[in-house]
């Protein structure tokens, strides 16, 4: 179906199809089997939501009676959109979700819990990466399927490494700093160790998670931020910039980080698979093979590599839904083995699904060795609606120390009252909650 | 007597059944907004009144309260208000200068640097942003090379708090000017020669001039141009949202309100607190308003 359809338009054709459904129910009584005809709609996201549709026919062909009508949404509107739709109860059936949004919408209760759907299914949670698989389980009970993984890890220039030196990736901090400064003395034009945009809150709290700070406090209550871990971390992040061992930019000032890449203006990078295809693309020729990844240092070198984001997307059913056993045979199809590496081969998303990535396609990119190992050590963030607003607090709040604003002390204060703020309403109804439940 | 009564209370009725229509439209679309918006703004409505409407509390107005002990909503007022009171003067005055050259008898090509110096206004704001970054690219950007031809230091024009906002004020008046440029052509050309001609045979200056032919026959497009920029200027959201990315960086050097208003409500989910900051942006518009309107009929 078109992309561009508007909403309007694609509800009356629903409802259409609804009636003509129905209408078909009524005069077939006898209809039996399998036979029901159910139209499943599917919202998808992106590129992610024009490449799914080369996987569909496949399903439809061996569900017959099942259609899949696929509603593709750009990424920057997503968030609003399934809110509106939740609102305005026009939710699909199931949808493609970033896993950080999964507990706002379990919060809003509009997901359906697939804990006794998964029982029979032919997929378990032991098939997936923990971390990843975590961060759709809110209280113990999965509200998503994992459909492709993200996570950060550090891509260097193996060529100024080896100028500097340094012979291997780093495994610890210290040992992570000590590279940095090396590479930041070697001669030639000004040069940083390291790009860490400062309007990105990916990175403090990455290092965070490392240190094993919980960022909140209290089954997520309140913010923790005067724990000792959690400074450990905020330390090590600001003494990077005071350092200048890190350029004290935002995204939007880098312009092209690419290029400035290869030209060596830093010489390393915490980034995602999205950025494999855009290095592969955008760095000259003659620099391709001066440039690898490798999984993040951690505090100390005997837990490396250390932890990072579990990020990426999931499958989920809406709980208005009305044909929710379809729509579950289509999450159990696209995250079957197959079906994820087909999809990495035709957008370069890393599979969810862990006996995928022992397929030729992905065991022949060196690259994705480091985000293979990786991916066996990531953790979801705190699991709260209010997280996206904590994580831009604390990168706000590595900003004010890092520009020179705030002393430590003060800027970690501000970020525990603020973020004690954001969690009022979440507070009033938990305790609210207990006393109707102790009543 | 009780003809003309009835008469004109039927014309009444029927005049009413014209306008209902558009009264109507009205209410539905202008004046429930605005009473629903009075109502959000005492309620704390946020991501979880969406999701079950019996956790809204009502709260009075504590939302205000909030707002006044928020030092990011004192940064965001600041900011607005550094933006209207530097950029909106500066725009107004580039308006009126480049509409004096560009109708000035000398100039010619008039309609093609008419053109020119409109082009902004009718370009796409996120095009002109992805261009202005670069200008203002600490590194390789334009701005900074000038910088350097002048022998002055480099600045970090959009990373820098003190410089950011200057940066943004550059580019809304470039991109702007031309729009209020146009109707000062359009006041300039209805002012006649003959009072130049006069002035000139008593021996007035080009500034004598200025001062009492040219800006008292502009006085309604100044009065205009004054509100219509302000009002503009104290809702600025574009540019710095995609100058900056939708951060309002750095440290909220260039968060104004209404940026403001759209993180708390649409990216955060605060409703009734966005609500709030909506109120008082009304508040201070309507205010302005009216203190320039006081102004103009004062210089009368």
């Amino acid at each position: 179906m078109a992309a561009g359809e508007t909403t309007d338009l694609h509800r009356g054709r629903r409802g259409a199809v609804r009636a003509t459904a129905a209408l078909a129910l009524a005069l077939l009584p006898a209809c039996g089997g399998t036979g029901h005809d159910a139209t499943v709609e599917l919202w998808a996201l992106g590129r992610e939501g024009e490449v799914v549709k080369s996987l569909l026919p496949a399903f439809e062909r061996a569900n017959p009676g099942v259609r899949v009508q696929l509603q593709q949404i750009p990424f920057t509107a997503a968030h609003e959109k399934i809110l509106t739709a939740f609102v305005g109860r026009s939710t699909p059936d199931l949808a493609q979700l970033g896993n950080t949004w999964i507990p706002e919408l379990v919060a809003l209760e509009a997901l359906e819990p697939l804990g006794a759907r998964l029982a029979g299914a032919s997929l378990a949670p032991r098939d997936f990466f923990p971390g990843i698989w975590a961060t759709n389980e809110i209280d113990g009970e999965p509200y998503g399927v994992p459909w492709y993984v993200d996570t950060r890890l550090l891509f260097y220039r193996t060529d100024l490494y080896t100028q500097a030196g340094v012979v291997r990736p780093p495994q610890s901090w210290e040992e992570w700093r000590e590279d940095m400064r090396r590479v930041k003395a070697l001669p030639g034009a000004e040069r940083y160790g390291i790009l860490l945009p400062i309007d990105e809150w990916a990175q403090p709290v990455v290092l965070a998670l490392q240190a094993g700070a919980g960022l909140l406090a209290d089954g997520g209550r309140r913010g923790d931020f005067h724990d000792p871990r959690f400074r450990r971390a905020f330390e090590f992040y600001v003494s990077l910039f005071a350092e200048r061992l890190a350029p004290p930019l935002g995204n939007a000032q880098v312009a092209n980080p690419y290029q400035q890449f290869a030209d060596g203006y830093f010489a390393s990078w915490i980034t995602g698979p999205w950025n494999l295809s855009e290095f592969r693309r955008r760095i000259p020729k003659e620099r391709q093979g001066d440039w690898t990844t490798a999984p993040l240092a951690a505090v100390a070198e005997r837990d490396f590599p250390g932890v990072s984001l579990a990020g990426g997307s999931s499958l989920v059913i809406f709980r208005a839904s009305k044909h929710k056993e379809a729509a579950f045979r289509l999450i159990e199809y696209l995250a079957g083995v197959r079906q994820q590496v087909e999809f990495y081969r035709l957008i370069g998303d890393l599979p969810a699904r862990t006996a995928a990535w022992d397929d030729p396609a992905l065991t022949a990119d060196p690259h994705l060795r480091a985000f293979r190992e990786q991916l066996q050590h990531v953790e979801p963030m705190p699991r709260v609606p209010e997280w996206e607003r904590i994580a831009w607090a604390i990168a706000e709040a590595a900003e004010r120390v890092i520009l020179g604003q705030q002393t430590m002390d003060r800027s970690l204060d501000q970020l525990q009252t603020e973020v004690d703020k954001m969690l009022a309403k979440r507070r009033f109804l938990l305790d609210r909650r207990t006393r109707g439940a102790g009543q | 007597m009780r003809t003309r009564a009835t008469r004109s209370r039927a014309e009444a009725r029927a005049g009413l059944t014209f306008i209902a229509p558009a009264l109507g439209l009205i209410i539905v679309f202008f004046v429930l907004p605005v009473v629903a918006g009075f109502l959000l703004a005492a309620t704390d409505f946020d991501i979880y009144a969406i999701g079950d409407p019996s956790t809204i509390r009502f709260v009075g107005l504590s939302n205000f309260a909030a707002l006044l002990h928020d030092p990011v909503f004192w940064k965001a007022l600041a900011n607005t208000f550094y933006f209207v009171l530097v950029g909106g003067p500066l725009s107004v005055a580039v308006s009126l200068g480049a509409a004096m050259l560009v109708n000035a008898r000398l100039v010619r090509f008039k309609g093609f640097f008419r053109t020119v110096y409109f082009a902004p206004v009718v370009t796409t704001m996120v095009a002109v942003a992805v261009v202005w970054r670069y200008l203002y690219h600490p590194r390789f950007g334009l701005a900074n090379q000038i910088l350097a031809l002048l022998g002055l230091p480099d600045v970090n024009w959009l990373g820098d708090p003190r410089w950011a906002m200057p940066a943004i004020i550059l580019m809304a008046v470039w991109k702007n000017f031309g729009y209020n440029m146009i109707i000062f052509v359009a006041g300039l050309q209805g002012i006649p020669t003959t009072l130049y001609e006069a002035a000139r045979v008593d021996g007035a200056g080009a500034w004598q001039q200025f001062r009492r032919i040219t800006v008292p026959a502009l006085r309604p497009m100044l009065m205009f141009v004054g509100i219509i920029t302000m009002i503009g200027y104290f809702q600025i959201f574009t540019e710095p949202y995609v100058l900056t990315g939708g951060t309002g960086g750095p440290l909220n050097a260039t968060l104004s309100l209404v940026m403001y208003m759209y993180k708390q409500g649409f990216r955060w989910w605060n409703i009734g607190f966005a609500a709030a900051v909506a109120l008082v942006l009304f508040l201070i518009i309507l205010a302005g308003t009216l203190v320039q309107m006081r102004l103009q009929r004062g210089r009368e």
